[in-house]
């Protein structure tokens, strides 16, 4: 075997991954807990003739990355909590303008400020709707470092695929925690890149125009295609309109074009799913706890289940669905007061039997945290 | 540059706007506004083909021909 | 080539108010890159937010068009990744001083090889005439109807502060001066900056006794003066005009080129 398992805190899994996928730029900002990033990215981008940028703050990380990109880059940013609020802006504008790019979140306790050195799970509803207007977006999460690597491939792979930024919203025992992690050879996951027009010099080239199976084939900034990006509404060249047919045509494009593709970017594990009478729900650094009761309970012979998402947004709510469908009580495990839980209560229609395990003050949430939920659903009692 | 032009101003009716910026610092006074509030070459004569006119229209809408 | 070349005529006649100094500066822009001859697809335009930004969507080249205050940062990120690209950076007064004054301050810092063409009109123009960061003392706008309080900016001591090498105003009325001005900007290596007053009559001339276009360049002419003129002696309220500073100093993406080569080499 060769030697190329590392042993590394989730941040450093984060860089491998995005090296692995072929990340060409990296515009960051220092916020605890995610600096990591970006102090790693420095030294490592420029030994390959890459590109690292530290910015005068926050809004201008994630103007740089969107501008790098429309030059044919792969491109990334990190941040944590208070610059997540603040990089909204311009997230809005890559969505709009259908810009590929990644967004690292490494949650912190908040609101404001918060706690800098704990971790979270607070800002689920913010990565999906932090900026203003109607709009979709995808966002990952992962509970190890081995799927650290692996989301942080997808998600670049994501937003070539559907022109879009992708927010991967690790959190701070994720992101500190330091553990394996086997190096994926060449190859041996998929790195998709950026699909270019094939429209040739001189013919007129459409950057919002979808093809027949909905994807937009870019032309770099610098290349022979001159267009229009803007964050107004716009039609296929690029240029502004508010002819009601352009804009109700773009809304959709936007909504749809990820929406509609919930499917394939549904990515979920299952542990002890098939004959669960009970099943957890969980994501991220949450997880880890949650399989560690699933498999402390199996072994004393109680058939519970775990279902880890690793595709928050769009919310895969028909795998939900069925999974939670035959089961009599779902219990959603995560740091904070029920975020993923209002999704699940409201795909599955049987509020009453889905229950949350969670925590907020800051500390990892423990097993007795979940256990306590499960003896009062048990009748036990707490 | 300017003086290197050959040629009248020509207007385009449709980009002028009649701001009035052409007329009022034409050095010789070769310009006036019409009817139209469009700006018009009054007196050819008068005109030395400086380009002045040309290098101040905020509209684009005026080119020595 | 000629003007009509370098610009997209299907949105001709363009949005400005009639006698919008903006025009002028677009022309001028146009002419300054005729003269050196850059092909079109070399250059990008990146703009912001305002009456100003609105250039992008009629000039011929690789366009974007950003967020309010951002347009630097924009450019930054693209300049860095191809640096052989020409960069324009058209910015309004508070696009360029108020919100994204940050960005103004920290691409002088880094010398970055970007032309920030900033159209001063003292005003914010397409949000209906609020002050900005260059509103006169008591000069009168939407948000300053008793007149303003606020001490403006000199934008041209604040980026020389900043480090940039290369730093000019000129106004819409010295427009052959614009041009010559434009071309050794685009020109230097480095952080360009020039400022350039123009006119905002509708907003800003109307509430400010400065009723028309023609006024407001007559006072252009009669109220600046070249940098270190005698005039300027005598009367120390003239606004001087011409270049302040134009000095080759490291710029950023040469810097980071040999940054690469020391990670390769280690």
């Amino acid at each position: 075997m060769k030697n190329n398992v590392l042993f590394l805190q989730g941040n450093e899994a984060c860089v491998e991954g995005a090296l692995y996928a072929g990340l060409d730029f990296f515009a960051g900002y220092p916020i605890t807990p995610s600096t990591e990033i970006a102090e790693l990215l420095s030294y490592r981008l420029p030994a390959t003739g890459r590109k690292f940028i530290q910015m005068e703050d926050e809004l201008s990380s994630m103007c740089a990355i969107v501008g790098a990109s429309l030059t044919g880059k792969k491109v990334m940013t990190a941040t944590s909590g208070p610059g997540f609020s603040l990089k909204q802006e311009a997230i809005g504008f890559a969505v709009m303008t259908e810009t590929p790019c990644v967004i690292v979140n490494i949650q912190r306790g908040g609101p404001s400020t918060g706690l800098p050195t704990s971790g979270s799970q607070g800002d689920v509803m913010q990565a999906r709707w932090g900026t203003h207007g109607e709009h979709a977006i995808i966002v990952l999460t992962a509970s190890n470092n081995q799927d650290v690597f692996a989301m942080t491939v997808e998600a670049f792979n994501l937003s070539e695929t559907f022109r879009t930024p992708v927010v991967l919203l690790f959190d701070e025992v994720v992101a500190h925690t330091r553990e394996k992690l086997t190096m994926p050879e060449p190859g041996e996951i998929n790195v998709v890149d950026r699909l270019h027009t094939s429209v040739p010099k001189g013919t007129d080239y459409h950057p919002y125009l979808p093809r027949e199976d909905g994807r937009l084939p870019m032309s770099d900034f610098g290349g022979v295609h001159r267009y229009n990006v803007t964050g107004l509404a716009h039609d296929m060249w690029g240029f502004p309109s508010t002819n009601p047919t352009i804009v109700y045509d773009l809304m959709r494009h936007l909504v749809d074009k990820i929406q509609g593709h919930t499917k394939e970017i549904t990515r979920i594990k299952e542990f002890f799913v098939e004959d669960a009478e009970c099943l957890l729900i969980s994501y991220g650094a949450s997880a880890r706890t949650a399989l560690h009761v699933v498999e402390n309970r199996r072994e004393r012979g109680e058939k519970l289940g775990l279902l880890e998402l690793q595709t928050l947004w769009p919310f895969p709510a028909d795998v939900v669905k069925k999974r939670c469908a035959s089961i009599d009580c779902v219990v959603v495990v995560e740091m904070n007061m029920g975020q993923i839980l209002h999704e699940v209560k409201r795909v599955i229609h049987d509020g009453d039997k889905v229950f949350l395990a969670n925590k907020i003050d800051g500390t990892f949430i423990a097993p007795t945290d979940i256990l306590d939920i499960l003896r009062i659903i048990q009748g036990k009692g707490a | 540059m300017a003086k290197k032009k050959k040629g009248k101003p020509v207007i385009n009716r449709e980009w002028c706007k009649g701001c009035g910026i052409c007329v009022e610092f034409c050095p010789e006074d070769a310009l006036a506004l019409d009817e139209m509030e469009k700006s018009n070459l009054a007196y050819p004569d008068k005109c030395n083909s400086c380009g002045m006119c040309e290098l101040r229209c905020p509209d684009l809408a005026i080119e020595l021909r | 080539m000629a003007v009509k070349d370098y610009i997209r005529e299907r949105f001709f006649p363009h949005l400005w108010c009639p006698g919008c100094g903006h025009g002028i500066v677009m022309g001028a822009m146009i002419r300054a890159i005729e003269k050196l001859g850059i092909q079109k697809s070399d250059i990008v335009v990146v703009s912001g937010i305002g009456c100003s930004s609105r250039i992008c969507g009629y000039l011929d080249f690789h366009t974007l068009h950003t967020l309010h205050g951002r347009a630097l940062a924009f450019a930054t990120g693209l300049k860095l990744s191809r640096p052989e690209l020409t960069l324009l950076v058209p910015m309004g007064d508070g696009d360029a001083f108020a919100i994204g004054g940050n960005h103004l301050i920290h691409a002088a810092r880094r010398n970055i090889d970007l032309t920030a063409i900033i159209m001063n009109n003292n005003i914010y123009g397409m949000t209906g005439g609020q002050s900005s960061p260059s509103t006169g003392y008591g000069d009168l706008a939407t948000t300053a109807p008793y007149g303003n309080i606020d001490p403006s900016f000199d934008p041209v001591n604040l980026v020389l502060g900043a480090g940039a090498s290369f730093v000019a105003r000129t106004t819409t009325y010295h427009v052959t001066s614009m041009i010559n001005i434009l071309e050794k900007a685009i020109t230097h290596k480095g952080f360009s900056v020039v400022e350039v007053l123009s006119q905002c009559p509708t907003y800003y001339g109307r509430k400010n006794r400065l009723a028309t276009a023609v006024d407001m360049m007559n006072f252009y002419k009669n109220r600046t003066t070249p940098i270190g003129s005698k005039d300027k002696e005598k009367n120390p309220d003239l606004i001087e005009r011409g270049i302040f500073i134009q000095e080759e100093r490291p710029e950023y993406c040469a810097e980071y080129a040999k940054l690469i080569e020391k990670a390769r080499s280690q």
